[in-house]
């Protein structure tokens, strides 16, 4: 694997008045790899996107492009292409010049610029559109050019800042798909920012978890879903359940008032930890047979299934299940040991106030 | 010269005038379904009507008619060629008599005299340079202050609309001061070991003035054009191969025009019109369409109002020629230019 890495980031730093942004980034992104940038707004990933992109420069670090350092390059000779989060179409030109654009600039036939663009429009389902004015297409064909326009230059990367923002629901799920076959078919490596973390999932080969100008995880959406690595990245990535808890020993750990077998070691007795559970991973049972009891505050059908919560004295949990039980009902809440995950405190490498959220 | 006293009537309509004003308002706190929009428009449409609509035709009656109110079209043979009048005064066979004596009608005086004609060309001449000076120094200027990048932009902004507060009479009589014989430049001139200029009463002075009075209706609208426009474009227009120059001709120009257009009939139109500029730093030897005008309607010879009315016409149908052109380019209005 390591060869075929086409962007390394060297401990890129940077800061905005004083304020740092991005706190000594590291990351490499291999070829034909769909990696997404995840983080609530601020946390420096579309700063990270517009260094690559050459629009914002680095104050110390490196930008390895193919072997090349390439952090004094300016973004017109770089063989990358940017997707804006608002599209950025040019409205003084039709579809058809707009994707066009690029390919002009290269001193390109016009018979070899018109199947290219002709090629496009096909790509992106857009055939006949040529003629139109960019202000005259809804947001997801707009959305589409945007695409088309970047792609049609062949880069070796796409940077897609948040292209999806601005679309509902159904259209961005779409949306979503449609992206992930093209860059499938088209073998480009692709580099996606959103705050949207099911977007994330849905795309990404590889998930990079950021905040506060930092990367808090690296891995593919499985290991990033299942195993985060701290109380943030948890919340962040779906729902979660978050107890403070105590590991006695190596695969028993002690929170919520009971003891729970789980399978992480390695963390040492009476160590204080963050546990993790997800919604869904809360089986309900009967109230004997639980390892925690605590009774239904309220109920809430989210279409697929129901959101308890559940107040179990010195605790609330949130759990998802297929079956309701109704409200004030006492029910046992039990977990297997696969589901508990494990985590060290984040106060401890982190001492900051997000880490309560 | 006296100033003009308001009538005993003239207080008692301003304060009928107030009243009502103020009995609307509160009749509209009041009830606020008790007067539709129309009703809150009619002062407005009264003072359009008795400030613009009526002046206007009132400028057509005047150029249509001799100053017996008789329909003519000699206003317009007399723009064309200004001895016509005075042509048509003689008696025919005074005329005939004089050529007999061997008299031409240039020795008369009386032949075709295009004064009118050549101070309009003149007048377009001299806009036209203050417009494409403008727009060379004011582009420019427009898109520096635009720039996101230049901290110092906003003070700029400031530093060109203070000056558009004060009179701007009071701005050339100032820059005339600056010009003079005994002026700030003469002096500068003379330390640097020139000797002194004759700055003022000539042609370049009248240019200088023009410009100098026009330049921020250049500048604002292309600036607000400029400033609104979205900067990732030009971003897009970088990632996708343009340098810093193509990105200018290729995005940032096209996108401007609105408010280079905007700005072109800003400065044009009051350039080709302006008298008092010619006036003060021409010091009557430059004369310009407006002063034209001025000097027919402040003439003591009666049949001059109708004249002057025959300018002011052909100059509005030259205005409004260029305002429709103008509503073609820019129909949203975007370079904030004007109506």
């Amino acid at each position: 694997m390591e060869e075929q890495r086409l962007i390394t980031l060297e401990d890129i730093y940077k800061q905005y008045d004083g304020t740092t942004v991005l706190d000594h980034i590291n990351l490499y992104i291999r070829k034909k790899e769909f990696v997404t940038l995840l983080g609530p707004s601020g946390c420096g990933k579309t700063t990270t996107l517009r260094i690559i992109g050459g629009f914002e420069t680095a104050d110390s670090g490196r930008v390895i492009f193919d072997g090349q350092d390439i952090s004094g390059i300016p973004p017109y000779k770089r063989r990358v292409n940017t997707v804006f989060q608002k599209y950025a179409l040019f409205p003084h030109l039709n579809v058809r010049d707009n994707i066009a654009f690029g390919l002009k600039l290269k001193k390109m036939s016009k018979a070899e610029i018109d199947r290219k663009v002709d090629y496009m429009l096909d790509l992106v389902n857009l055939k006949g559109y040529g003629k139109r004015g960019v202000d005259s297409l809804s947001g997801g064909q707009q959305q589409r050019i945007a695409i088309a326009r970047a792609l049609v230059n062949e880069p070796e990367v796409l940077l897609l800042d948040e292209p999806l923002g601005a679309l509902d629901l159904k259209l961005r799920k779409e949306m979503q798909l449609e992206l992930k076959a093209m860059q499938q078919r088209l073998g480009i490596t692709f580099l996606y920012v959103t705050h949207d973390q099911e977007e994330a999932l849905t795309m990404s080969d590889t998930i990079v978890v950021m905040q506060g100008g930092r990367i808090l995880q690296i891995g593919t959406p499985k290991s990033i879903y299942d195993e985060p690595k701290n109380a943030f990245v948890a919340n962040f990535i779906g729902e979660s359940n978050i107890f403070p808890g105590t590991m006695i020993r190596d695969e028993l750990v002690h929170f919520c008032g009971a003891d729970f077998p789980c399978v992480d070691s390695g963390f040492g007795e009476d160590h204080p930890v963050d546990v993790v559970i997800r919604p869904e991973d809360i089986l309900l049972v009967g109230e004997d047979v639980g390892q925690v009891t605590g009774t239904i505050k309220s109920v809430l059908f989210k279409g697929v299934h129901y959101e308890m919560i559940i107040d179990a004295g010195h605790s609330i949990w949130k759990v998802h299940s297929t079956t309701m039980q109704p409200e004030g009902s006492r029910v046992g809440l039990a977990v297997v040991p696969f589901n508990i995950h494990i985590m060290h405190r984040m106060e401890e490498e982190k001492p900051q106030e997000e880490a309560k959220k | 010269m006296t100033n003009f006293k308001v009538p005993v009537w003239g207080y008692w309509m301003m304060g009928i005038g107030f009243a009502a004003f103020v009995a609307m308002l509160i009749a509209y706190i009041h009830k606020n379904r008790g007067f539709r929009r129309p009703v809150f428009a009619s002062p407005y449409v009264l003072w359009l009507i008795v400030f613009t609509v009526i002046p206007c035709f009132l400028v057509a009656y005047f150029s249509f008619t001799d100053p017996q109110g008789n329909f003519t079209f000699d206003n317009f043979k007399n723009f064309w060629d200004s001895n016509y009048n005075a042509r048509k005064a003689i008696a025919p066979e005074d005329l005939k008599m004089y050529q007999d004596m061997g008299l031409s009608l240039e020795d008369l005086g009386l032949a075709r005299d295009s004064i009118n004609i050549d101070t309009l060309v003149f007048s377009l001449w001299m806009a036209f340079l203050c417009t494409a000076i403008c727009l060379l120094l004011g582009y420019p200027a427009a898109h520096i202050m635009a720039d996101r990048e230049f901290k110092l932009g906003p003070t700029l902004v400031i530093l060109f609309v203070v000056p558009m507060w004060m009179n701007f009479l009071l701005r050339t009589i100032a820059l005339m001061s600056l010009m003079e014989d005994g002026g700030l430049l003469n002096t500068i001139f003379e330390w640097l070991g020139l000797g002194k200029q004759k700055l003022l009463n000539n042609i370049p002075a009248v240019q200088v003035g023009m410009i100098y009075n026009f330049l921020p209706f250049m500048v604002f609208p292309i600036y607000n054009v400029l400033n609104k426009m979205d900067y990732k474009l030009s971003e897009a227009a970088m990632d996708l191969g343009c340098n810093k120059w193509q990105v200018f001709y290729k995005v940032t120009l096209p996108l401007s025009v609105p408010g280079v257009v905007s700005g072109i009939t800003m400065v044009f139109m009051p350039a080709v019109t302006t008298f008092y500029i010619s006036r003060l730093l021409g010091g009557g030897k430059v004369q310009l369409f407006g002063d034209l005008i001025e000097a027919k309607f402040l003439s003591t010879s009666l049949n001059e109002w109708n004249g002057g009315s025959a300018l002011s016409l052909v100059m509005m149908i030259l205005i409004l020629l260029s305002l429709g052109l103008l509503n073609k380019v820019d129909p949203d209005n975007e370079g904030g230019g004007m109506v």
